[in-house]
């Protein structure tokens, strides 16, 4: 198993440099030292005690109210022992929720990633035009998922007839589908998969090509010297094996991204259909929000966050991120 | 083919691609390339096109059987009815977003920036035992402790303030994390200059550092304030009286409610996303930039 702390000093190493420098101390040593002291405070103070505040004790707390019955409350009533945990790790709705992201991932993930490295070498394929076609694939990315959830669910996939989706249909003469308010077949997948691919593969396409741009062009010319030159074998052969790290890190973080979904799914799987799709953000924000039971609420957050650390710390593994010092 | 000289050959590589231009298959797949590429284009622009027809329209346009492509009369009064919505806090909505954006933004550029600057550059003792904790916390989102913050937040009494909304968003390991990063590798000679001339640490910092890295900081800031302006969970969570919702839980709601009302709704969403669609066509390069150095962020 990783683990992120292997990486920083053990605590004894500090004295080792504390002691023979304090032999030979004046008295200028010591308030230069009291200046840097003060000086890092005042730089990273703010932020420590902000993350302090809305990190640190915000998880702690959590960790209280979760062994904790609180309903209605922000503070402990009576402790809970593990009872919380047990519910909710045997409460069929949040597994549901769980079996919803890893679907919701099964489609979002591949998509995404086959759909924005097609797009990104497409686009990087083309010299005329090229800023201009970036441009356009990249402006969803200025959209919010409440304003997409609008489009696609009153303007795209609503289920009258007035709908640009059954419009369409209407011209093969097949009648309107009630994309959102059914759920068999599930059509409501293909609107919550489509809203977040055209949302974001604008942003993942720009970073492919950034991972295109850096491979040597010397490389694709020896290629072409050797007789290779276009098509499959140098995508499968130079390009593809060059982009693992941008892969790598691109299918992870939609991974990371997908377990986070909320604003979609809250904003078209509303209106007494919510059961349908419900990820495990939005069937938190019901226990905790809507019902107020905050004691069962925290322990679901921080099964999650056990989840997703898990997840980063893959990711870590993988690009090297946790060693950064 | 043609026989070639030998410093032909030897240009061969170089040449390779622009003799290869001239052979039809080229040509053929250069017209596919654009074709499909444009085809892609008219797919990904016509949600907003989408937003602009409805929202010039009236509700009749919008439901009507027959599909038109524009509106006879374009509807601008609907701009006016919406701002005068009794039912709808629109006009708040844009002012809370507004205010939200400017203050996180500048609150975490600046809290980020000071903090990525201390640890790149003060040798204090305990500083990568602190950088080590804001790396913990880069592994989990905000997002998935939105519970615990709320109860926190709730016991400083901020539930539907200003402060609630925009306080929790203005630390980000992440953002420092990267100002770390590109405070590492400023030339330190510079800095070194500024000490002979008795320039402390603040005034190196905002003297030499901050003149010297514009780019990154209009990069991350236009970021910061792009994804402030369209978050939607936290300010869901914390604006609970419709006096403290954003532009994102007035429209949320709106798209929700009992009775639609289309073309306002619409017009909305259009005066919603003109700021930021003016702000991708001015500030891209910005924008790119920003998101290729955080394009790591979860």
């Amino acid at each position: 198993m990783q683990y992120p702390g292997s990486s920083t000093p053990a605590p004894t190493q500090k004295k080792v440099s504390l002691e023979p420098a304090q032999q030979t101390v004046k008295p200028t040593v010591s308030r230069n030292r009291l200046r840097t002291t003060l000086a890092f405070w005042g730089f990273v103070g703010p932020l420590l005690l902000g993350l302090l505040f809305f990190f640190f004790i915000p998880i702690l707390w959590s960790v209280v109210l979760s062994f904790s019955n609180a309903r209605s409350t922000l503070t402990p009533q009576s402790f809970a022992g593990l009872s919380n945990y047990q519910h909710m790790l045997s409460d069929p709705d949040f597994l549901h929720a769980l079996g919803t992201f890893i679907i919701f991932a099964i489609f979002i993930v591949p998509l995404t990633f086959i759909c924005s490295l097609g797009l990104a070498l497409l686009v990087n394929s083309i010299r005329v035009g090229q800023g201009f076609f970036r441009l356009v694939f990249f402006l969803p990315t200025a959209c919010s998922y409440v304003l997409a959830s609008v489009i696609w669910k009153v303007s795209i996939f609503n289920g009258t007839f007035y709908g640009l989706a059954n419009q369409v249909l209407a011209i093969f003469h097949i009648a309107p589908v009630q994309w959102i308010f059914t759920s068999n077949p599930p059509w409501y997948w293909l609107v919550l998969v489509t809203v977040r691919l055209w949302l974001q593969l604008g942003l993942y396409m720009i970073i492919f090509i950034a991972g295109l741009q850096d491979i040597s062009r010397e490389l694709y010319e020896a290629a072409a010297v050797d007789g290779t030159r276009g098509g499959w074998k140098t995508f499968r052969y130079i390009t593809f094996p060059l982009l693992r790290n941008t892969s790598i890190s691109i299918l992870l973080l939609n991974v990371i991204a997908a377990f986070q979904a909320f604003d979609e799914f809250i904003n078209i799987m509303s209106n007494g259909n919510s059961i349908l799709a419900r990820p495990p953000l939005v069937y938190l924000y019901q226990i905790a929000l809507t019902d107020g039971n905050f004691g069962y609420g925290s322990a679901g957050a921080l099964i999650l966050t056990l989840i997703i650390v898990c997840f980063t710390l893959l990711q870590g593994r993988f690009l090297g991120f946790g060693r950064a010092d | 083919m043609a026989a070639m000289t030998p410093a032909e050959r030897s240009a061969q590589a170089r040449s390779l691609r622009a003799r290869h231009a001239h052979s039809t298959g080229t040509v053929v797949s250069l017209i596919l390339r654009y074709g499909f590429l444009i085809i892609l284009a008219i797919i990904f622009l016509f949600p907003f096109y989408l937003i602009v027809r409805n929202g010039l329209s009236t509700d009749a346009d919008i439901t009507s059987p027959h599909w038109t492509f524009f509106p006879k009369t374009l509807h601008f009064e609907n701009i006016q009815a919406l701002f005068s919505d009794p039912d709808v806090p629109f006009l708040d909505g844009l002012i809370n977003s507004t205010l939200v954006a400017i203050l996180q933004t500048v609150g975490q550029i600046m809290i980020s920036a000071l903090a990525g600057y201390g640890l790149a550059r003060i040798p204090y003792r305990w500083s990568n035992h602190v950088f080590f904790a804001i790396l913990l916390t880069l592994m989990i989102p905000s997002a998935v402790i939105y519970v615990p913050t709320y109860v926190i937040v709730s016991d400083l009494g901020w539930v539907s303030t200003l402060q609630g909304l925009v306080v929790p968003g203005m630390f980000a390991g992440f953002t420092t994390f990267l100002f770390r990063q590109f405070f590492l590798s400023f030339p330190s000679e510079l800095e070194e200059a500024g000490r002979i001339d008795g320039l402390g640490y603040i005034g190196s910092f905002w003297r030499i550092v901050v003149p010297n890295s514009y780019g990154i900081i209009a990069a991350l800031s236009v970021i910061t304030f792009i994804t402030s302006w369209n978050a939607f969970l936290w300010p869901l969570v914390v604006g609970q009286d419709q006096s403290a919702w954003t532009i994102q839980v007035v429209l949320s709601n709106f798209l929700n409610a009992q009775v639609l009302n289309l073309h306002e709704l619409f017009i909305g969403a259009m005066i919603a996303i003109i700021p930021l669609i003016v702000i991708f066509l001015v500030l891209q390069r910005y924008i790119v930039q920003g998101y290729k150095q955080s394009g790591l962020k979860g």
